[in-house]
């Protein structure tokens, strides 16, 4: 199949930008989006010219390294699915696509379609961990966990950072994944004795780093490849009017 | 995690901003139901609608206190909005060339516009049916036993059909607001999850309708003659 790309280059942080033209030949729709890019700057190198920049990893679905917002979608058009589990049978012959990054002021723009997400890492260091003693490991059912907490803490764990439901979001929030790891350590009990202190100070961070507010769109949960449940961002509101009206 | 570093205080955080928004927004909604079942007294009659608002005028300081309190409420979630909408702007300088919307309503992305005109469409309504400002004329309306007509002030008000279709949209745009509103407020206050959040924007929608249906009542009656001016008007 042959694709007419538009694609989002730029040079460094603090170049412009623009959307440039890409003609992608003889692409297998076995290929996933990522492989398609790969035999563009395959390309694009034998020309001479600078390869397309984009952030990729495991190519598995799992390590939420790969972002590209793709016809306005993030990830693309496929529901629950990362950009390099996006296969090319879902697009057609002849098809127009627009490559872009993440936007978000939290988000700038490093390189083409290479943002720094280091903003997620400062919200997990501002209390998306637990502080513990660190001793021997204790038994595996030393402390008993109910079958539904452990089911909405792992819910939430599915959350791999990949900054989705911000770009998707209208307002560049966050709050979807600032919700899922507060969400996944209050469902615990070893999360307990941090929750009010955590979801504050996440909170804090959050809007120190920029990002927009949340106003119950919802587009994040749709774009989510996790399926990362907006019912989350609901215990998140909870957990911090807790911590506020307690405190 | 020992002491609080946080320093941003409940009232400018993102959350507490948003639990301001719902705060505000729900006692809105619960004068909005208030309102309307004032109003609908309309459907009873001259001697009803006129007593009901007498009553409310004789109430001195304590209808003094209530527009206070009403005003608070609209000022806070406003002034609120505005600063939310305008951190949401700049929380992505630069858009997308290609942008595609998924499953939020158009209600949710549109919640600053209809705000906005809602608060317009109640200056112009306080203006209009309060302070008597736009229509002079209506001050003059008093009933048998020397109370000011409400009853006709409103129907020669809605007899107008520019005011009515003006007081018709307004309400469009107040319900298509509510149907967001409503179950946001759950929301944000943490009391849905993904069993009741479909049942919330049902619900929501249901009284979005509700609402529009009750107020849009009054100046269509008026417009069909349904209710008419006593003994033919001024």
């Amino acid at each position: 199949m042959n694709l007419t790309l538009y694609v989002w280059r730029q040079k460094n942080a603090d170049d412009k930008g623009r959307m440039e033209k890409y003609e992608a030949r003889d692409i297998n729709h076995h290929m996933s989006f990522l492989e398609m890019l790969d035999v563009v700057n395959e390309g694009l190198i034998q020309q001479g010219t600078e390869p397309i920049a984009f952030d990729h990893d495991c190519r598995e679905g799992i390590c939420g390294t790969c972002s590209l917002m793709i016809n306005g979608r993030a990830h693309g058009p496929e529901m629950a699915t990362t950009v390099c589990q996006l296969h090319m049978r879902h697009f057609k012959d002849g098809d127009t696509i627009y490559i872009e990054p993440w936007r978000a002021r939290a988000f700038p723009v490093l390189k083409d379609l290479v943002v720094d997400r280091s903003a997620f890492d400062r919200i997990m260091q501002a209390g998306g961990f637990v502080s513990i003693n660190a001793g021997g490991a204790p038994d595996a059912n030393a402390l008993p966990i109910a079958k539904k907490d452990a089911d909405t803490a792992m819910d939430a764990a599915a959350c791999i950072g990949c900054g989705a439901c911000v770009a998707s979001c209208k307002n560049a929030s966050a709050m979807l994944f600032v919700a899922a790891k507060v969400s996944q350590f209050a469902s615990l009990p070893q999360g307990h004795a941090e929750r009010k202190q955590r979801v504050e100070k996440m909170v804090a961070q959050m809007d120190r780093e920029g990002f927009g507010n949340c106003t119950n769109y919802y587009e994040c949960e749709a774009a989510c490849p996790k399926e990362i449940s907006v019912k989350f961002i609901a215990m998140m509101n909870r957990e911090y009017l807790m911590a506020t009206v307690t405190r | 995690m020992t002491t609080s570093q946080s320093s941003v205080s409940f009232t400018t955080a993102s959350v507490g901003k948003k639990v301001l928004m719902a705060i505000t927004g729900i006692l809105l909604i619960g004068f909005l139901i208030v309102h309307l079942i004032g109003n609908l007294q309309l459907f009873v009659g001259q001697e009803q609608l006129n007593k009901y608002a007498e009553t409310l005028q004789s109430l001195g300081a304590l209808k003094w206190g209530f527009r206070l309190f009403m005003l608070i409420l609209a000022v806070v979630h406003v002034w609120k909005g505005v600063v939310l909408w305008l951190e949401n702007q700049r929380a992505r300088p630069v858009g997308y060339r290609r942008e595609d919307t998924i499953q939020a309503s158009l209600s949710s992305r549109t919640m600053i516009y209809t705000g906005l005109l809602i608060l317009a469409f109640v200056v112009y309504h306080l203006l209009h049916f309060t302070v008597i400002a736009t229509n002079p004329e209506y001050a003059q309306l008093k009933d048998s036993m020397g109370r000011m007509d409400v009853y006709s002030m409103v129907i020669t008000g809605f007899s107008n059909y520019f005011i009515a279709a003006v007081y018709l949209i307004a309400m469009f745009l107040l319900a298509y607001h509510l149907s967001h509103a409503a179950e946001s407020f759950f929301q944000t206050m943490g009391w849905a999850n993904e069993k009741y959040l479909p049942k919330l924007k049902f619900l929501s929608n249901v009284f979005a309708i509700i609402i529009f249906l009750g107020y849009a009542s009054m100046p269509i009656a008026v417009l069909l003659n349904y209710v008419t001016l006593p003994g033919g008007g001024f």
